[in-house]
């Protein structure tokens, strides 16, 4: 049998991807230890258990993203199909191969779709976290694995969702949490796999009635009113999403699944 | 012969037919009443007039009802609250409170929200005049960089409140973002001479009251509901001195008020003057000759009264600590002829001395806590103490230190201040009770002791006699300590 030339290229390329993979990995990803976990404020029924998994440090830089882009022609700012970009995709870029000077090269890339993000992240051999995978490795300070409880933690969140224009901050500008993890809080939002799974109708008040596992607690909001706050902020706004979005305050990162019989993605 | 037939037909038809639209038309002219509001044709376009506070739109008048397109825009931005203190807004329209919007009954209002590209967080706007789920809430959720588009029927007449309903309610509320819609009733609100839009709302900051800076919203202070601020227009200041709101003797004044809360409920007061009429709670019911009408969170309020004698009125909430030591403070200014049988003015002054007078005291917890950052220059100290002037001193002595007359005494140009520094300092720290001449003016009236540091001492005092025509002497913190310590 004769390998066509398609095939060739096809497998060559699958080299070099899978070697960069095992590069990316090692140079910018950290394991996150499997665990149980109550999200928001659930009851004890909805607690989610996520397995082991990597992540990158970092979220995606304007640098890597022009990487990407350069390599895959279809996502540039101006050959990208609406149904998988709105109009704000890439706004800010000067054009289709150039951020311009106003954006940082290590800043984090933004006003990119979710689709974009999902490409993004299946080219590096990865995908983006799931809601409970991305809760999990968020929910660390810099010493405990869950600071939801603390104050200080959570007021340093609640801060950084009222400070202006930090989506041009540089990647690593905030701190490194208990797992490696830089930038979850104080840059921008990210996305996720499943951002839309929890519905959040708008109407905040009503959702709190609806029979949905994350919202059912609603009446036993105690001394962790705070946690609540801030969680609810971060629903809030992927509830306000569509998947062809493009926002100025909206990155993601990568992780990649350990393990084979790894349950996190359960779609 | 057929067809004449029938064109004499087709003639007498067209005939009927328009005698009928002749009788129609005519019958046009009698007012048709529509029983439910929901029938009341909008016909035209009209882009809505938004206005910032303090400012309302044009009056409806006799206009018909129309399809009226709200553009509103959500930014959230940096203001300050008040000299030094610094706040991120979250704001419908560029300002707390939003947009004043002005609808009569039947329009049918499309709105378009759009939330600015730059805003971290998605919003959307429930409008308590909208007849439908979450009032508008579900329909407006916006992300960031985006527009949402619905449209709602006006059906009852009266003063709403709008705010953002995305999650947690309480902080976007806390931030800014509430304000006034009208419905006004078929035929407009009878005609005034100067209406105003002033909104109440309380504010949570790390810090406490007047610590500078930019003061992140506190939520356990705002689940304690412990405000720190308590304002009309979104900031200390939005309506006294130069932003106070005026009329002329023997106008009438209309005032559409709104309390955005979060939690406080206002007792709202127009020291001097009688609302002649109080819409209650911005619906049709009437009420005559009110001193202080309530306006609940998430409420509103139209008040009319008519202004006979000249003057600076003073609009506060009566629940009076808010208005002294926390903001709700506003001013109206009338000017013109004095009426002296309405208010005669001081006919005269004695001196009464109960037992046990004594000086007041402010409460303290042993000791006062030092300002944590201490002025670095001269400009500093200035602007430092012009910020305590404002929230300790201003309310008595006034934005120019101009006292108010046979009340407090003027600070500006003032013998009896630049006479003697450590007594100046003296009343500050201990009060001071009795009478004074002060510019060949006599005053008996008592000054409360005041509750501030050192520092802050130093600082007002050096603002005040740096200030107004004064002496330009330099106060420090140990020439207070040293009085202090007597």
């Amino acid at each position: 049998m004769i390998l066509s030339p398609f095939f060739k290229v096809a497998f060559t390329l699958i080299g070099i991807i899978a070697v960069n993979i095992v590069s990316a990995q090692s140079e910018h990803m950290v394991t996150v230890k499997g665990g149980t976990y109550i999200p928001l404020y659930g009851v004890d029924s909805t607690a989610v258990t996520v397995e082991e998994f990597s992540m990158d440090v970092y979220p995606v830089t304007n640098k890597e993203y022009l990487k990407f882009v350069q390599e895959y022609p279809e996502w540039k700012k101006s050959t990208v199909k609406r149904l998988f970009a709105d109009g704000n995709y890439l706004v800010n870029w000067e054009s289709d191969e150039s951020f311009g000077n106003q954006l940082a090269d290590d800043a984090a890339v933004t006003n990119v779709s979710w689709f974009a993000a999902r490409k993004y992240c299946e080219c590096q051999g990865k995908r983006l976290p799931t809601v409970d995978e991305w809760e999990y490795a968020a929910m660390a300070d810099k010493s405990n694995p869950d600071a939801r409880k603390k104050e200080s933690y959570n007021q340093l969140i609640l801060d950084w969702y009222e400070a202006p224009k930090t989506f041009n901050n540089a990647i690593g500008s905030t701190f490194k949490n208990y797992w490696g993890i830089y930038d979850l809080h104080g840059l921008v939002w990210e996305w996720t796999m499943d951002f839309n799974s929890v519905l959040i109708s708008g109407e905040s008040r009503k959702d709190v009635d609806k029979d949905s596992n994350l919202f059912c607690g609603s009446a036993a909001v105690g001394a962790s009113d705070l946690m609540n706050y801030a969680a609810f902020m971060r629903y809030a706004f992927r509830g306000s999403l569509k998947a062809n979005y493009a926002i100025r305050n909206l990155g993601f990162r990568c992780v990649k699944t350990n393990g084979s019989n790894n349950k996190n993605l359960t779609y | 012969m057929n067809s004449k037939l029938t064109k004499k037909i087709f003639l007498s038809l067209i005939m009927a037919v328009g005698m009928g639209s002749l009788i129609l038309s005519c019958a046009k002219k009698e007012k048709i009443v529509y029983e439910d509001a929901a029938d009341i044709p909008a016909n035209r376009e009209m882009i809505a007039e938004l206005t910032s506070p303090p400012n309302v739109p044009t009056p409806v008048g006799k206009r018909k009802a129309k399809k009226l397109i709200v553009d509103m825009e959500i930014l959230e931005q940096e203001g300050e609250m008040t000299n030094g203190v610094r706040y991120i807004y979250w704001t419908f329209g560029g300002t707390v409170p939003g947009s004043f919007i002005r609808t009569r009954v039947g329009d049918e209002v499309e709105f378009h929200l759009k939330n600015h590209p730059e805003n971290k967080l998605p919003h959307n706007i429930d409008l308590h005049a909208v007849t439908g789920p979450g009032g508008g809430a579900e329909s407006s959720f916006v992300a960031p960089g985006h527009e949402k588009v619905f449209s709602f029927k006006t059906l009852n007449p009266g003063l709403y409140v709008y705010h953002c309903a995305t999650a947690p309610v309480g902080m976007h509320i806390a931030n800014g973002m509430y304000g006034l819609i009208l419905v006004e009733p078929e035929g407009g609100l009878p005609l005034v001479d100067k209406e105003y839009y002033i909104m109440q709302g309380d504010f949570y900051t790390k810090g406490s009251n007047g610590e500078r800076g930019l003061q992140p919203f506190d939520m356990q202070k705002a689940v304690d509901e412990k405000a720190d601020y308590v304002v009309f227009n979104g900031k200390m200041g939005a309506l006294t001195g130069d932003n106070a709101i005026t009329a002329k003797v023997g106008e009438t004044v209309r005032l559409f008020v709104g309390n955005g809360g979060p939690n406080l409920v206002s007792s709202f007061h127009v020291i001097g003057e009688i609302f002649d009429k109080v819409h209650v709670e911005g619906g049709d019911l009437i009420n005559e000759n009110v001193q202080t009408t309530l306006i609940p969170a998430g409420g509103a309020a139209i008040v009319e009264f008519k202004v006979d004698v000249p003057g600076t009125f003073i609009l506060v909430d009566h629940s009076i600590f808010r208005a002294f030591n926390k903001g709700a403070l506003g001013m109206l200014k009338v000017e013109g002829e004095k009426n002296k049988t309405i208010y005669s003015g001081e006919l005269e002054d004695g001196i009464y001395q109960p037992e046990g007078s004594g000086i007041q005291k402010m409460p303290s917890n042993n000791g006062v806590v030092e300002s944590e950052i201490p002025a670095k220059s001269m400009e500093e100290k200035m602007e430092f103490g012009k910020a305590t002037y404002m929230q300790t001193c201003f309310a008595c002595h006034q934005g120019e230190g101009q006292g108010i007359a046979n009340a407090f005494p003027p600070l500006a140009k003032s013998d009896y201040l630049n006479a003697d520094v450590n007594r100046s300092i003296d009343i500050v720290l201990h009060g001071k009770t009795g009478e004074i001449t002060v510019n060949g003016q006599k005053y008996n009236s008592v000054m409360t002791a005041q509750t501030l540091s050192d520092e802050e001492v130093a600082n007002v005092l050096t603002y005040v006699y740096n200030s107004w025509g004064n002496s330009k002497k330099d106060v420090t913190p140990a020439m207070v300590k040293s009085v202090r310590n007597k």
